[in-house]
């Protein structure tokens, strides 16, 4: 069991352990798995200005959904500090190639520190990268109205087209960023 | 979810304050989330790259299980039209598609994010909580995000 623990977990489990959540959330509260709402109920808890899209009781619509990112804050350290699989990450060796093409040389954690560390921040692709991603998916989340697990994983199990235009623009830009953006930033 | 166009709604609905119960099943729930997204690695930039260069199958059978698992429980759910824990019926109000400009290029723009930062909103929070301090920052960009969209979104397409 142990060693379960701190193994990573395969995609068939950790998978339908995802999907699970959408009922439950529904079950107990009647709540909608959505994670990037909170993004807007935390600027609209800190800052909402003049802004007609940040002016709702958002202790009403969203202090569940706040107390489940704490959760997922916590989650992080259990299973990332506490449970943490001692050795790299297992992507594959092509990856790991076109990658190292790229300059990047940190396999070790999850992310790589040659990108994500507090020295690269502001280096040119430190600030491109994390603040400029950061900021794409909040404008972007808000924008289509929801992220992975609002449209893709919620919105697609009840079968909404709208969630299933939006996973393809979410893929469509990855492919962008991925193949055409990071050589150049990189 | 707020409509396309005209007024704004709450993103979802309120029912009343959290009582501790909920506090903790909430809580609880996210705690579930965080620890499976660690262990299986989502959180990780490694994973998706891979994912956008199909390099390896691991994140598509993540989603892909994700959502048959789900949209099973959402029918099942549906069909024999079980109330929630508080007694309330469960309803899942269908996105409006509008004109449809938010989905494809708000979704592209989403992308563009995920495949530069290589985390979408719960996995950056995951990675802060396990010791990745300079996502505060992905939070921050996140927010501005948010906030630019709040100001500009009479004038954006939907």
């Amino acid at each position: 069991m142990s060693e379960f623990l701190t193994q990573p977990w395969p995609w068939y489990v950790a998978g339908p352990l995802i999907g699970l959540l959408v009922p439950m959330l529904l079950l107990y509260g009647g709540k909608q798995f959505g994670i990037s709402s909170n993004l807007r109920h935390l600027c609209a808890a800190t800052y909402p200005g003049r802004f007609d899209f940040l002016k709702y009781d958002w202790r009403r619509s969203g202090l569940w959904n706040l107390t489940f990112l704490g959760g997922i804050l916590i989650g992080g350290f259990i299973g990332g500090v506490l449970l943490r699989n001692p050795d790299p990450i297992a992507i594959s060796q092509a990856t790991v190639a076109d990658l190292q093409a790229l300059g990047i040389q940190d396999f070790t954690g999850y992310v790589p520190e040659d990108i994500f560390s507090w020295s690269n921040l502001l280096t040119p692709s430190g600030l491109i990268i994390i603040l400029g991603g950061g900021f794409l998916v909040g404008f972007g989340a808000r924008y289509a109205g929801g992220c992975t697990s609002g449209h893709a994983i919620s919105g697609l199990a009840d079968l909404q087209l709208p969630s299933l235009i939006a996973v393809i623009g979410f893929f469509a830009g990855g492919l962008i960023a991925t193949h055409l953006l990071l050589p150049l930033i990189l | 979810m707020s409509t396309p166009t005209g007024t704004v709604a709450a993103p979802d609905r309120g029912t009343t304050n959290l009582t501790t119960m909920d506090f903790v099943v909430y809580l609880l729930l996210g705690i579930y989330l965080g620890v499976v997204f660690m262990k299986s690695e989502v959180v990780a930039w490694f994973r998706i790259q891979e994912m956008f260069r199909f390099q390896a199958f691991h994140m598509y059978g993540i989603i892909g299980s994700a959502v048959i698992v789900a949209a099973a429980s959402v029918a099942a759910i549906k069909k024999l039209g079980v109330k929630d824990a508080h007694g309330n019926p469960i309803t899942i109000p269908p996105k409006e598609m509008g004109k449809g400009y938010r989905y494809w290029i708000g979704g592209t723009i989403f992308g563009l994010g995920w495949g530069l930062l290589g985390a979408c909103p719960g996995p950056i929070f995951a990675l802060l909580g396990s010791g990745v301090s300079v996502m505060i920052v992905a939070i921050v960009g996140a927010m501005l995000g948010t906030w630019t969209y709040a100001a500009l979104r009479p004038r954006l397409p939907h």
